[in-house]
Order: C-alpha cells, then structure tokens, then sequence
C-alpha cells in the first residue's frame, strides 16, 4: 500500500496541538463571494492562523506551514511566516531547498516560490550557485520559456557567478528548439554582461555567423532575425556594411522571395542607406504583384507595397512605412 | 497597504488592486490617503525600482502598481520620480520592449507595466514608439489573436497587455482589429458565458476581464471606455482627475 494514502489525522486530533487554540478565518459579517472550502484546509489554515497570530516560531510551526503550501503554495503569508521561523530555529537551508524544489516541481509559475528560493540563495550565497544553476536546468527541461526560471538564473549569475557554461547552455537549448526567444534572449545577455568575454563589440562578428546560419536553416523564425539586428545595437552603418547581413537576406529570398522578416530587414537595410546590387532588384521586382500599379523607382517602395500583400494584418505598419521613407532609401 | 486577503501581509500589488477598487465606488475617502502613500514611498529602492514588499522582490511590474497607485491617490510626489522612470528605461530592451528586470527578455506584460508607469509619468519619450509598436503588433498571430513573447501561444489577456502599450504609444492601427475581435468572441463559452484564453479552452474570471477590457479598447459597441493606463473606466478617472 502506497504510505501516501494513509489516513490524514485532523490537527484536532494531534496531542501535540492540543495545546493550541485554532483561530477561524474572519470574513466579516457579510462575507462577499465565500470560498466552499474543504475540511482539511479549513482545519489546517485555522492552525496556521493561531500560530501566525501568537507568533510561534517553532519546529511544529514549519511543517503546519508545510502543509499549508501544500494545500495552496500561493498563500505568500504562509511563505513569510515560513521565512521568519526558519530563522528562528535556525533550520538547516540546504533541506529548505529541496523543499522549495519538491514544490516547484508541480508550480513552476508560482511567484512566491521563485521568490522564496531566491531569498535563500541569497543567504547561502556564492555556495548556492551550482544548486541554482542545476535547478533553473531542471524547470526549463520541463519549460524551456519559463519566465521565472529564466529571471532567476539570470539573477543568479549576475551575483553569485556562474558564467562559465553558459553560452554552451544556450547552444544547447537552441539546438533543442532554435524557436526558443528565451534562449536567444538569454544568448544576448551572456554576450553582453559575461565578465569571461569582451562585450558585444568583440563577439560581434561570430554571433553574425550565428544567427544568419539560423536564420537559413528557419527563415521563418522571429528570434534569429530579431537577434541579429540587435547585436549591432542601433549602429546602422555598421549593419549596412556587413556583407554577411545582406547575404543572409538575400539567400532567404532566392528561395522564398515573400519571406516577410527577410523582406523586413532588406526594407530597414535601404533606409539606413544600403545600396542594393542588382540581384536584389531582380528577385524584388518580379515577386511584385502585377495590378500593384508601375514599378517603383524606390526599391525600398517597392518592398513595402510587397509586404502590405503577403503581410495584409500589419498592412497599417506596411503602408505607414512606405509613407516614411528617407529620401537617402534606394 | 493591503493584502490580498484579511489578516494577510501588505503588499504593492493587493495595494492598487485595492485602490483602483475603491475608485471605481467612488469610495476613495475612506482611505487614509497619506498612511497608504507612505507605505508605497517607502518600497523605493535607491536605484529607482520597487520592492513588492518588505521582503524586497523587484520587479517592473511592481513600478507599476506603485506609480498608478499613487497617482490614483494624487501623491506622484511622495517618490522619486525621476529615478523610478530612469530604473524603468534601464529595462529597456534591443527589440524596443521591456522585461521585469534589466536584461530580462521582453514581455508583454511587462511592457503594458512600463509602459504604463512611463505614459502616467509623461515619460513616454525615452520609448521609441515606432520600434516597439512594430514589436508589438508582431505578436498578432495567424489565428488574429495576441501572444506575449515571439513563438508563443495566443491568448486573450494579451489582447489587454498589448493592446493598451500600443494605444498608449499610439500604434494600435497596426495590427488588424477585426481578427482580433473575431478570436476574443471565440474565446468566449456560449453556453456558461465568460471568457477563455484561447477557443475551446475553460473560462476564468481573469480572462473575463481581459477579453471584455480588450474589446472596450477596439471600440466594441456597447461597452464603457476603459483608460488603458490605469485600466479603469474613463469616467472613474475622470473623476478622479477632474471631478468631485
């Protein structure tokens, strides 16, 4: 027989509660939208209040604040008091978190407990960062977008260290999903704030490489694309004389000349003032759409009549940008 | 502050839930205003940002809270504004969006709260409104719903957390209204009323909320105007702002 199912005992019933005087919850006199609560969480948060109130700091006080998580992990007063009599009887953390781990597992997207392994790391500090490291892994191999699990780590690196692996972790992730935005996310940050690398300027180039191979392998992938403007950070001269970018573009509309992002970064490319070779010029004009009027002299005009067709919900942003060219654009 | 629930502890985000509450009864005057100011003050960090409470989680959403709040409360004054707007762009991002803290990858719901906090501010200047709306009204999908992140999954809350940052940034002609609407009345159950995240999905209060407070911003006949900063009716700040 599974011991999980043994009968539960009623806090009522445990000799070494009887001491304690259950406090029920107070919802006034008119209560407004009562929750049909179950006996046992009644029983248990009933418990709970009376030693909130009284202020017992105890070892019976952390497992009834075991228990009440585990009825409703959300509760963060149950997680506060948690922290309190942790200190209090100075309760060994390392066991903390395996607790905070086990209740992960089922919650992963409850703030309080992100919140709470973060307080504990900070108190076992430089010391915890393998652990964390090893457990943001584990929450990510079972969601690898999980927006807490990816701030955590962040965090972690950035004051308890870390950085070592963590550009091949991101590799790994991308190979596991190259759709991960998280993981490129994450990719920019290593590159931009690892103290083991130069900065964005030194790795520039070899992250070009990167993400145009991306970008071949899924043109229609949001993340590569995204991320490849975003290591030239704003500086548009720099991302117009790139061969490698142009290329990339290119490549992707040899083979499917309506890719949108592709279309996107050739429109950008014009306005900081890329001159096209006439290959570009060919492939863009015979995708035109023959009633879309006679051929624009503006190649970047073009592109945008083009997108407003193959993009027809953002057809507003399409023909907004038409309307804005500079006149530099070719 | 308030806490989410009697006898529970205080904390910025059951604070404005509270407020913005209380605004819509019109029953403001029984808050100790300067108490409920004083409380929020003082979750300030020295780089600008806002702890949650007193056990110091930050997190731009809770720059939010705080800065609606306060400005619900006619108290903008009792933080430092300036700092809180430069701790709000320091979470500005490449692709033109906002994350919960600097270097976190943007996110809609992130980028409604800094958005938000910076429109309430008349900070929307440090936003480059063109790159971010192009972020933004690339989150509309096939299927005419929103998603938060690029690559993820529709659902009908972003049809407030990006609808309301494109309208504070005056871009939301750029993304396709009438599909948008089309997949939030998908969304709803026709049988038990109330909204879902995505069709076919079960129905909760939170995406009630989202889906009704979406379609008011796309101008959904037969619904009140809601402001898309402090997501009140526009007649409850009104009131506030301007009335008695």
């Amino acid at each position: 027989m599974d011991s999980d199912e043994e009968e539960r005992i009623p806090y009522s019933q445990r000799k070494e509660w009887s001491d304690v005087i259950p406090l029920p919850q107070d919802d006034g006199p008119d209560p407004v939208v009562s929750i049909a609560y179950k006996d046992e969480f009644r029983e248990t948060m009933d418990y709970f209040r009376a030693v909130y109130h009284s202020d017992e700091r105890s070892a019976r006080s952390l497992d009834l604040t075991s228990d009440a998580i585990g009825l409703n992990p959300g509760n963060y007063t149950v997680w506060h008091f948690r922290r309190l009599v942790l200190v209090a009887v100075g309760a060994d953390l390392h066991d903390e978190m395996d607790f905070v781990e086990h209740v992960a597992e089922n919650n992963s997207k409850n703030y309080q407990i992100w919140h709470h392994r973060r307080w504990l790391a900070e108190k076992l500090g430089a010391e915890a960062m393998r652990k964390e490291l090893k457990f943001t892994q584990k929450i990510l191999a079972l969601d690898a977008k999980n927006y807490h699990a990816w701030s955590h780590r962040q965090w972690v690196l950035q004051v308890l260290g870390g950085w070592e692996d963590e550009l091949d972790y991101c590799q790994q992730l991308l190979e596991d999903d190259v759709y991960n935005n998280s993981a490129w996310n994450q990719r920019y940050f290593v590159i931009t704030r690892s103290p083991l690398l130069g900065g964005l300027q030194a790795s520039r180039e070899s992250e070009v490489r990167y993400a145009a191979d991306a970008i071949i392998a899924n043109p229609e992938n949001e993340s590569p694309w995204r991320y490849l403007r975003g290591l030239y950070k704003g500086d548009n001269n720099s991302i117009v004389s790139n061969p490698e970018v142009s290329t990339v573009c290119l490549d992707v509309l040899k083979k499917n000349p309506y890719c949108v992002f592709a279309l996107s970064l050739l429109l950008d490319l014009l306005c900081y003032g890329f001159q096209p070779r006439d290959e570009f010029r060919r492939i863009v004009e015979s995708s035109r759409n023959s009633d879309s009027g006679p051929l624009d002299h503006k190649l970047a005009s073009t592109v945008c009549s083009i997108l407003e067709n193959v993009d027809p919900m953002r057809s507003n942003y399409w023909s907004w940008r038409k309307s804005n060219l500079p006149t530099l654009a070719c | 502050g308030f806490s989410g629930h009697v006898g529970h502890d205080p904390h910025v985000l059951y604070t404005i839930s509270a407020v913005q509450i209380l605004a819509l009864f019109d029953k403001l005057d029984v808050l100790d205003i300067d108490k409920v100011s004083s409380y929020i003050a003082g979750l300030q960090n020295e780089d600008g940002s806002f702890s949650g409470d007193i056990w110091g989680e930050i997190d731009t959403r809770f720059s939010y809270c705080a800065i609606c709040c306060l400005a619900i409360l006619r108290r903008l004054d009792r933080i430092n504004v300036e700092k809180a707007v430069n701790y709000i762009v320091s979470c500005k991002n490449l692709d033109g969006g906002f994350g919960c803290t600097p270097g976190g990858e943007s996110h809609a719901g992130q980028i409604f709260c800094c958005v938000g906090a910076l429109a309430i501010t008349g900070s929307l200047h440090h936003i480059d409104k063109d790159l971010l709306g192009w972020w933004l009204c690339e989150r509309q999908v096939k299927s005419g719903g929103l998603n938060g992140r690029p690559e993820k999954l529709p659902d009908v809350c972003y049809s407030w957390w990006v609808l309301s940052s494109l309208i504070l940034i005056d871009r939301v002609h750029w993304i396709d209204k009438e599909k948008l609407v089309k997949f939030i009345l998908d969304s709803q159950d026709k049988e038990n009323g109330g909204i879902s995240d995505r069709p076919d999905d079960a129905v909760d209060v939170f995406h009630t909320y989202f889906g009704v407070a979406g379609l008011s911003l796309l101008e959904y006949p037969g619904l009140k105007a809601i402001d898309p900063a402090y997501a009140l009716p526009v007649d409850v700040v009104n009131r506030i702002f301007f009335g008695r």
